[in-house]
């Protein structure tokens, strides 16, 4: 047992580092092919760069998820979260917010910037890089959306693969992270584009009101109503899938069947939003403030929509003080870009990978009701195992101060969780379990299990 | 009434949480530790970054004022029992009804030449961990004394900042006074595949400085020198209750209790790592430094002073940590050497990263404890079967309702069930999978009519 080890430790740890800034640097090179083709406005071989950048960024991408945890034991891995620059809002993590936050801002309202052709003309620039791509999935030419929706696939694809590295000794998180990988990728992604390439209208199954804001809108309805019964099709899933598919999964699984197995946005935060999970606030404060501002987006947006059928129905858009239209509008420009997009992604490396969907997102809030009042999920606390460590809190993306519960021996059920099973993994005394149960239902959330004098 | 508790870790903080619970009484809780509680089993999170020290507060701030628990951060110097008041470090009186000493532990020392030097350092406090901190700063070698639940964290504490790790144990395996032979020697093989140097049947000789007080290294009972910048001494703690040592408390290792927590003077209770009981229940030691142990003692004095006597009661034994990456939890009694009445069913997974182990009693076949390595068991499930006497021929076929794992991961208790059937020539069989609501009606927690 006390045979020496060949190579030291700090020789290893240097070796490590040197092999993880080389990985980095293919994914910079691609990042720089990337803005060349954005800033000099090239416009040859499109198809060849973009496949070359693609390629870099996942050899970088993939070098550096295995040179960091190869060598070690499989295992919790969480060594200097609190210490590195990037997590734990240093400089890396400032930078990082400005970027992501400029990012959003152009692409959603500056697109010309990216090179989205005006008037027809053919697109420049970064979108020009993904034209090849695009007319091969949809035989037409890339729009910012399209760019946006490449990157956010192939990110979710490259960090889910150093997810599923990082955590390869627990299976449910391999799991659920195949399932978000492949919602993006199949259902996200690919379906819509080849739907629109078979002249069929854009629609994003997994995409359910209120989260899809715009699906009951009039311009949307006309646009699946013109399509016939495919887009009746649409229309009717839609419905399904809020009235009835909803309560039925969370009944039965909890929100996480959505909100970190399927939906998109939880697909980037579960992945790329990872190394920022602990920069949740766990405090009472932030908890209040997340009920007000969830529940009142959902009421936004339901009065929102109520309006726009009002409007539809009636023909009547100036209902009491607002006109339905600028209601939508509204709605689109506040909670559609600026709060999911610019500050729910821009705002990861400062507050979390959950920020939308912890304040703003409608859908989570409507889960969130079924999981509080109708589920059979809750996480379970394992008698008296708990030592207050606080990883489970730390650790939870939403801000749930799981340990509060876990060390009176009280179960957990919030409306919030989403489920990840992060709590459970980085428990260092095999003290929590996501479960599901019929039998208990309306007691579940009670403290039915004092620690030790009844 | 006012109730003055000394100290502020779990068995403290727990006391004063329940004494609110129960009581309007006036509470003040002193430390010389830390303004706030926190979880001191947390430390080495904090120091591998994992969390920062807010993160491991037991509760948030505002906690503490909401329930009324005054803070002073101060030193008892004194108890006066007499006039019922304690002299601080600050020169302040303090006067208490009743009195709770919860003060903790202390690290051992066993006086080995060397041991002053800067450098050597134990880990059981906060004020521990900053030196932990300040003097393993870009050093490239680290030597830890003694191998129990708080050397191995600090193995791995080191580890995680690419530190070369000596680790000398004097006994011939990792823990083998606690864990049997088969468990313990999982754990060598872990420290092993984390790159920590084992030196097994080795005892520090002596530590060597550099000549200017800083620590150079150690000489090993086997006459070697090993290099390193930095010692930990982790070779068990004792009750930290050097301040009541001139007090007519009496005190053996600890502060002696009766089974209410009491000491021999009236209204002075302690609790908690710092308390020895006069007659522990059997199976029990007098002095069990645990996390658990301080909340429930905790709990206890809180009900005896604010609602009614309680006997002091941890029921059947359990207990858990993580060594590296294998986590392990026990549920009863598993004895490093085996009983001669007790049979033992073992399980290990081919990678030696997981095993379950169920003892039981060779005549009457009841189970007795449960040991989990890298698998997680139901603490009430165990509790349940234990405490009722089942005979292990009911509970291998019952074994899943136990399972405590993650969802999607593999279930072993099948395999355990083989071997049992191979030994004994029974066919048991697992009677179903994982499911919580088999537990729910296992432990009668099924929803009551309404």
């Amino acid at each position: 047992m006390s045979t020496p080890i060949s190579m030291s430790l700090v020789q290893r740890g240097h070796d490590i580092k040197i092999h993880q800034k080389i990985a980095v640097g293919f994914v910079v090179i691609a990042l720089i092919i990337q803005c060349i083709y954005w800033f000099s406005q090239a416009s040859q071989n499109a198809s060849a760069w973009l496949w070359i950048s693609i390629l870099l960024a996942s050899i970088g991408s993939i070098g550096y998820t295995i040179t960091t945890y190869k060598q070690e034991v499989k295992g919790i891995k969480n060594n200097n979260n609190w210490f590195s620059s990037l997590t734990s809002r240093g400089a890396l993590a400032w930078g990082l917010a400005v970027f992501l936050t400029g990012f959003y801002i152009i692409l959603y309202w500056y697109p010309a910037l990216l090179g989205l052709s005006e008037n027809g003309i053919s697109n420049t620039g970064l979108i020009k890089l993904f034209d090849p791509l695009s007319m091969t999935l949809k035989g037409s030419s890339a729009s910012q959306w399209f760019v946006y929706g490449t990157l956010y696939t192939l990110i979710i694809l490259l960090m889910g693969i150093k997810f599923i590295y990082k955590y390869r000794h627990n299976r449910y998180q391999i799991i659920r992270t195949l399932s978000v990988m492949f919602f993006q990728t199949a259902i996200a992604f690919i379906l819509p584009e080849i739907l629109q390439s078979l002249n069929q209208p854009y629609n994003d199954f997994k995409n359910i009101w209120p989260l899809n804001y715009s699906f009951f809108l009039d311009w949307h309805i006309d646009e699946l109503i013109k399509n016939g019964l495919f887009g009746y099709f649409i229309l009717f899933w839609g419905i399904i899938s809020f009235l009835v598919i909803t309560p039925i999964l969370t009944y039965f699984y909890g929100k996480r069947w959505y909100c970190s197995w399927v939906c998109g946005c939880g697909g980037l935060a579960e992945t790329a939003g990872d190394p920022f999970r602990h920069l949740s606030n766990k405090s009472l404060i932030a908890w209040k403030i997340e009920r007000w501002m969830i529940h009142g987006v959902l009421v936004f947006v339901s009065i929102m929509t109520v309006a726009a059928l009002v409007t539809r129905s009636t023909g009547f858009s100036n209902l009491f003080f607002f006109s339905s239209y600028d209601l939508s509008k509204w709605y689109g420009f506040l909670i559609g870009s600026v709060f999911s997009g610019v500050i729910g992604v821009g705002f990861y490396p400062l507050m979390g990978s959950r920020v939308w969907c912890r304040f703003g997102c409608p859908m989570a809030a409507y889960l969130g009701l079924w999981q509080k009042k109708k589920s059979k999920f809750r996480i379970t606390t394992n008698g008296g195992q708990c030592i207050s460590c606080g990883n489970c809190s730390t650790y939870c993306e939403m801000g749930i101060d799981v340990k509060a519960y876990a060390q009176q021996g009280q179960d957990i059920v919030r409306s919030s969780c989403v489920g990840c099973g992060i709590c459970s993994a980085v428990c260092p005394r095999g003290v929590l379990r996501l479960e599901n149960g019929s039998l208990d239902i309306d007691i579940r959330a009670e403290e039915k299990r004092t620690l030790h004098i009844n | 009434m006012k109730v003055v508790i000394i100290g502020n870790g779990i068995a403290g903080s727990s006391a004063a949480r329940y004494i609110r619970k129960y009581s309007d009484h006036e509470i003040i809780m002193i430390s010389n530790e830390s303004e706030y509680p926190f979880s001191r089993t947390a430390l080495m999170y904090i120091y591998m970054g994992h969390q920062r020290l807010d993160d491991t507060k037991l509760y948030e701030d505002e906690f503490w004022d909401k329930n009324r628990i005054g803070r002073l951060k101060s030193t008892v110097l004194a108890i006066h029992q007499d006039s019922k008041t304690l002299t601080l470090s600050d020169g302040k009186i303090v006067s208490y009804d009743k009195l709770i000493i919860a003060t903790g532990s202390k690290s051992n020392k066993f006086g080995w030449p060397g041991q002053e030097f800067n450098g050597v350092i134990g880990l059981y406090n906060l004020q521990d961990l900053e030196l932990i901190e300040s003097h393993s700063k870009n050093i490239k070698k680290a030597v830890i004394v003694g191998g129990g639940l708080i050397g191995i964290e600090l193995a791995e504490m080191l580890h995680s900042r690419n530190i070369q790790v000596t680790f000398l144990l004097r006994e011939s395996s990792y823990w083998n006074i606690i864990l049997p032979l088969e468990e313990s020697m999982m754990i060598n093989r872990e420290v092993h595949d984390n790159g920590i140097h084992l030196r097994l049947s080795e005892e520090l000789n002596k530590v060597i400085d550099d000549g200017s007080g800083n620590v150079k290294g150690v000489i090993t009972s086997k006459g070697t020198f090993i290099e390193a910048q930095f010692v930990g001494l982790t070779v068990g703690v004792s009750p930290n209750i050097d301040f009541i040592q001139t007090n007519p408390i009496e005190t053996l290792n600890g502060v002696l209790v009766d089974e209410y927590l009491a000491t021999s003077e009236p209204d002075i209770y302690a609790i908690g790592d710092c308390a020895q009981l006069r007659n522990p229940i059997p199976g029990r030691k007098p002095i069990e430094a645990l996390w658990y142990t301080g909340r429930m003692m905790g709990q206890t004095v809180a009900h005896t002073i604010c609602k009614s006597p309680v006997k002091y009661n941890p029921g059947i034994w359990f207990n858990s940590a993580k060594f590296f990456n294998i986590e392990y939890q026990v549920y009863g009694e598993i004895q490093a050497k085996r009983l001669n009445h007790i049979h033992t069913l073992f399980w290990m997974h081919p990678n030696h990263k997981k095993a379950i182990r169920i003892n039981f009693h060779a005549y009457y076949k009841n189970v007795t404890g449960f040991n989990l390595m890298g698998i997680r068991y139901r603490h009430e499930v165990c509790e349940k079967w234990i405490q009722s006497k089942t005979s292990i021929e009911e509970v291998l076929p019952n074994l899943s309702l136990a399972n405590f794992d993650p969802e999607f991961f593999n279930e072993y208790e099948s395999k355990l069930i083989e071997q049992y059937n191979q030994v004994n020539g029974s066919s048991l069989r697992l009677k179903s999978k994982r499911s919580l609501d088999l537990v729910t009606r296992f432990l009668n927690k099924v929803k009551p009519a309404k």
